[in-house]
This record gives structure tokens, C-alpha cells and sequence, in this order.
């Protein structure tokens, strides 16, 4: 039996694209992770099948997102996509947060469109989480706590 | 019960034709990401060799029918059939009789069922349940449940850091309250074969009831239910080469007959009036219901093929490959295994470097190595270990070293990808 030891080639580059050394970075040095003075919105939500958590923290003043921090533990994919937030999002008002939101998770489902946005920043790192479906909802994690704090829903209620 | 010797095995056991076993299971040929499955999530659920794959198919060509009905020709040979398979597991596992074994979806719906007739009948406020800290949800949350309707307390022994149970905490926590010990054979997490023969004997002295969660133990070494001594034993029959949704409660036949039915319907009972039903004797009593009859076959058929085999060349071939996959994961640099160095079974949970489980099993997908990566269905015992979650490697018969190997090789990929030395 051989089980393929050299032949790293295919697999090798789609995982090189879904660990981006940014990625990894965002990982191991999570931006505006910790507690918010102020917060205006928090919610926590977690990934029941695998552990992940995310505590997502808002301080939204106006309709202005002014800062972003979270706690959680869990895979790089949703660790990082947590700890970008802030740097795209800062400054944003609700609902052009929303259509960040939205244009980062086309690009997860694979919209190569959505993937050349420059508006998604460090984002656009997490373009190689459409090559692995069932990672998706990590990358999402953080954005979900998002949506129900500032969402369309949230704000119906 | 015989327990075997995990630490004195030198070398493969000579004469097990691995070759042959692996041609035996059509799943191990297929190709994942173009390389070769290295299928090590066995301890989640097992291949099915073709011989189970055959006898449910010619069960459904040949001789179905529901089962306990008809008078004709099919119903009888699929009775004889599904009552043969029962007969082929309780032999499996000593039972004094087939009558003790109860088939069931899995291990969870039989811990459900004696959570839910026994318990519902013998549970009282104040009462307690002991458990322990490494018990799969399975055996932990129908405990739960069932102590909340009952106003019960569920108690929990203690886990030393080696992943073995802290046998003073069990005789501190057991006392005259303690109605029921629920406790598994083998950590599905650590790889820790516990004392249960041990746990009964002291349970009983108590005058408590014994539960052992069998689902780790059963698929992997020999398992005699009388001389273990305990009261029930579940086990589920995908981690043991058969289908999926059939499993088996067996428990002792004076404990059994006291209990309640469980679901009501037909098959159940022996006479059903307007004013009241007469619940049919062990074991139908608590299988209402058409039951999984092509399941029960497949299972029956998967007991014949791991005896053909041998539980006892089977338990030493894993000794083996288990001893050389702790050799050779414990010398990276940065790699943490959970759970005894020895004295273990091959379900070996691990953590490496700052690279979350998640990431590892993906990564290793990528290799064609399929492992598990979360708390598997272990969230106490994760929070125990102080852990969120740990990637799990778990052997089986058809798995070889050189599938170790491939494992190895594609924690170095991992390694290499997250920039760890």
C-alpha cells in the first residue's frame, strides 16, 4: 500500500489557500479580542456539533458600528474571521455592515465577484473556506452573532 | 472476564491475514481526495465487511416479511431469523439466555429504555445516581433527565490525570443512596479500558444496579456480561461492523421482568383489551413495534464474522498497532495524547501545537486520513481536561501500520502548513 507520501500537489494548494499566512496570523494573534467597555450589543453563540464559541461584542452608536471585540475559542478559520471583523467593519454604518456581510458570504459559497471586493479586506483571506463546504460555518460564526444582534431580524424585534 | 494484556505484545500476532480482512471490507479500496482511504474513525463507527453487506441484501431478496405476524412461509423464516440473530448476540456476550438481549437502535436508545422503565420505577427523590466524569453524553444526559423528573441527584467519580478513574472518589461517592452506577467499559475519548467488573461487584454490594456502556468494549475485545456482574450492558452494532440503528440491551433476566414496558404498540403485548393491555414477556415486551429485522441479521452476521476472526487475535493485532501509533505520535515534538501511555485501547485522542483539532482533521482529510476532531460527545470530560476539543485517531481490525504511517505523515503536512518546528 502507498498512501501517497510526495504527492502532496493538489490537496497541498488548496490548503495552502485556506491557510493563508493571514489567516494564520489573525489566529495566533487575535485583533480586539477581550472584553468592550461600553458595548452596546453582545451575544454568544456557539457551533453545538464542534465547540466552537464566539462572543461577539458591539459598541453602535447611531447606526455606526464603532468597535467590534469577541472572546471564543475554536478552530483558525472561525477564530480569524472573528478577529478581522473589526478592521472591515469599524466605522461602518448598520446596514453597509450588512452588505459586507453579505458580500463575505457569497464569496464563501464561492462567488468569485464577491471574492474581488476590496471592500472585505483581510476577509477576502478566507476566499479558499468555499473549496471545504463544511467549514463554511465556521467562517460564518462570528458573522451570525452579526446578524442577530444587528440584522434585519434584530431590528423587526 | 478475561482481561487481555495490553502491555506484552512484541510483535503482530502471526497468522492474522490482514491482507485478507481488509479485501473482506469494499469501503477500504475506495480513494479519497485521490489517495487511498486511511479510514481511523472507527470509534465513531466501523466498515461493514461483505458479509454483513450480503446478508442484509439476500435477507431482502429472499425472506422478507414482518416478523411474530403471518402464519406463511416468509414471516416464519424471517422470525426464525431475527430471533436466530438474538440468539448469536446474547451467546456473544454470555448471556444466560437470548431472552435477556433486547435489540434496540443503539447504545443511546438502551440507555434511554432502562433510564426510562427501571429508572421511571425505582427512582425516588433523594436518590442518587452515580456516574462518571468521562461518560459519553449517552450515559450521562438520559441520567439527567431522568433525576430531574425524580427529583435524584446524579453523582460524578472522579478522572485522574492519567484518564483513569479515581477509584477512592467511587467507593467515597457510593453509599445507600445510590440507586443505579452507570459507567462505559472503554473511554471513547481516553482509550481506558475501567475496572467494571470491579464497579459492579461494589455496586452490588451497595444494592445498587449496574449499567455498563458497552459500546467501546464490545466491538474490540471479548465481553462476558455474567462475569463482569453487572445488571445491564448496552452496545451498538455500527462500531462493530453491522448496520447502522440496530444495537442491543442486555440485562439480567430477574431485573428485566420487574420492569416496565417501555414504548407501547403492537409486538409488545400478549393481550390487549379496552380496558387494559397484558405486556408480552421478556425480551418483546420492550420491542413495540416492527423491529429492525434486516439490522438484527446484519449484526448476527457481523458477531460470525469478528468470531471467524477471532476477538482475541482481533484485540491483539489493535494491541499492537495501538503500541506503535503511541511510539510513533508521542515522539513529536509539541503532540499532547490524552489518556493512558499504556494499558489502553486504540482510540487515541490527541492535540497538536496551536493547530485546533478542526483544522488537523481537515487538513488530514486532504491526505485521504479520516479522524474525528471535536469533544466527541464528551463535553464534561473535555472541560475536565481543560480542553475545548482533540482531534481522535481510532484503530480497527482491518487498520494497519503503515495507515499509522499515513497519519504521521500528514500531521507533517499540518505541521507545515501552520509554520510549526
Amino acid at each position: 500500500m502507498t498512501h501517497g507520501q510526495g504527492s502532496d500537489g493538489l490537496e497541498l494548494s488548496s490548503l495552502q489557500d485556506l491557510y493563508q499566512q493571514v489567516i494564520l496570523e489573525h489566529y495566533r494573534r487575535p485583533r480586539n479580542k477581550g472584553p468592550l467597555e461600553g458595548a452596546t450589543h453582545t451575544l454568544t453563540l456557539n457551533n453545538p456539533l464542534c465547540g466552537d464559541v464566539i462572543d461577539l461584542m458591539l459598541r453602535v452608536e447611531g447606526d455606526r458600528i464603532v468597535e467590534v471585540h469577541f472572546e471564543g475559542k475554536g478552530c483558525s478559520i472561525s477564530q480569524a474571521s472573528a478577529s478581522m471583523m473589526d478592521g472591515v467593519l469599524k466605522g461602518k454604518s448598520i446596514p453597509d455592515a450588512l452588505l459586507v456581510m453579505d458580500t463575505f458570504t457569497r464569496m464563501l459559497h464561492g462567488d468569485a465577484d464577491a471574492a474581488a471586493e476590496p471592500e472585505l479586506g483581510d476577509l477576502r483571506a478566507l476566499a479558499g473556506v468555499s473549496k471545504f463546504p463544511i467549514r463554511v460555518k465556521c467562517a460564518l460564526l462570528a458573522w451570525n452573532c452579526l446578524d442577530e444582534l444587528v440584522g434585519p431580524e434584530a431590528s423587526r424585534s | 472476564m478475561h482481561t487481555p494484556d495490553l502491555t506484552h505484545v512484541d510483535a503482530p500476532p502471526a497468522g492474522y491475514d490482514i491482507e485478507r480482512i481488509r479485501a473482506d471490507f469494499p469501503i477500504l479500496e475506495r480513494r479519497v481526495h485521490g489517495l487511498p482511504l486511511v479510514y481511523l474513525d472507527n470509534a465513531a463507527s466501523s466498515q461493514k465487511p461483505y458479509p454483513v453487506i450480503q446478508a442484509v441484501d439476500s435477507y431482502y431478496r429472499e425472506i422478507h416479511a414482518n416478523v411474530h405476524r403471518g402464519a406463511h412461509e416468509l414471516s416464519i423464516r424471517a422470525t426464525e431469523a431475527y430471533e436466530g440473530a438474538r440468539s448469536v448476540i446474547a451467546d456473544h456476550i454470555g448471556a444466560e439466555s437470548a431472552d435477556e438481549l433486547v435489540f434496540v437502535r443503539g447504545t443511546t436508545e438502551a440507555i434511554n429504555l432502562v433510564a426510562g422503565t427501571w429508572g421511571a420505577a425505582h427512582l425516588a427523590e433523594g436518590d442518587e445516581i452515580l456516574l462518571t466524569k468521562m461518560e459519553h453524553h449517552s450515559n450521562l444526559v438520559p441520567w439527567q433527565i431522568l433525576a430531574s423528573r425524580a427529583g435524584a441527584t446524579v453523582r460524578y467519580v472522579d478522572v485522574a490525570p492519567d484518564g483513569s478513574l479515581v477509584m477512592e472518589d467511587y467507593d467515597r461517592l457510593l453509599s445507600d443512596r445510590t440507586c443505579l452506577v452507570a459507567v462505559t467499559h472503554v473511554s471513547n475519548t481516553l482509550g481506558v479500558v475501567n475496572p467494571v467488573a470491579e464497579i459492579a461487584r461494589k455496586a452490588r454490594e451497595a444494592g445498587a444496579v449496574c449499567l455498563v456502556d458497552g459500546a467501546q468494549a464490545v466491538p474490540h475485545m471479548p465481553v462476558d456480561v455474567q462475569a463482569l456482574g453487572c445488571d445491564f450492558y448496552a452496545f451498538s452494532g455500527h462500531k462493530m461492523l453491522a448496520p447502522t440503528g440496530i444495537g442491543a440491551l442486555w440485562g439480567r433476566r430477574e431485573v428485566l421482568e420487574h420492569m416496565p414496558p417501555w414504548q407501547g404498540g403492537g409486538e409488545m403485548i400478549s393481550e390487549v383489551r379496552l380496558d387494559g393491555f397484558k405486556a408480552a414477556p421478556i425480551p418483546h415486551k420492550f420491542e413495540a413495534g416492527t423491529p429492525n429485522i434486516s439490522g438484527a441479521i446484519g449484526f448476527a452476521e457481523a458477531v460470525r464474522y469478528l468470531r471467524r476472526v477471532g476477538l482475541d487475535a482481533i484485540h491483539a493485532w489493535e494491541a499492537d498497532l495501538t503500541r506503535y501509533a503511541m511510539d510513533r505520535l508521542s515522539v513529536i515534538d509539541d503532540l499532547d495524547i490524552y489518556g493512558p501511555r499504556d494499558d489502553r485501547v486504540g482510540v487515541i485522542s490527541f492535540r497538536y501545537a496551536d493547530i485546533h483539532a478542526h483544522d488537523l482533521a481537515t487538513i488530514l482529510d486532504q491526505k485521504g486520513v479520516a479522524i474525528r476532531a471535536g469533544h466527541h460527545c464528551n463535553q464534561p470530560l473535555m472541560e475536565h481536561l481543560g480542553v475545548d476539543a482533540t482531534a481522535r485517531a481510532s484503530l480497527y481490525l482491518y487498520n494497519t501500520r503503515s495507515e499509522v504511517d499515513a497519519l504521521v505523515d500528514a500531521l507533517g503536512l499540518a505541521a507545515k502548513l501552520f509554520g510549526v518546528a
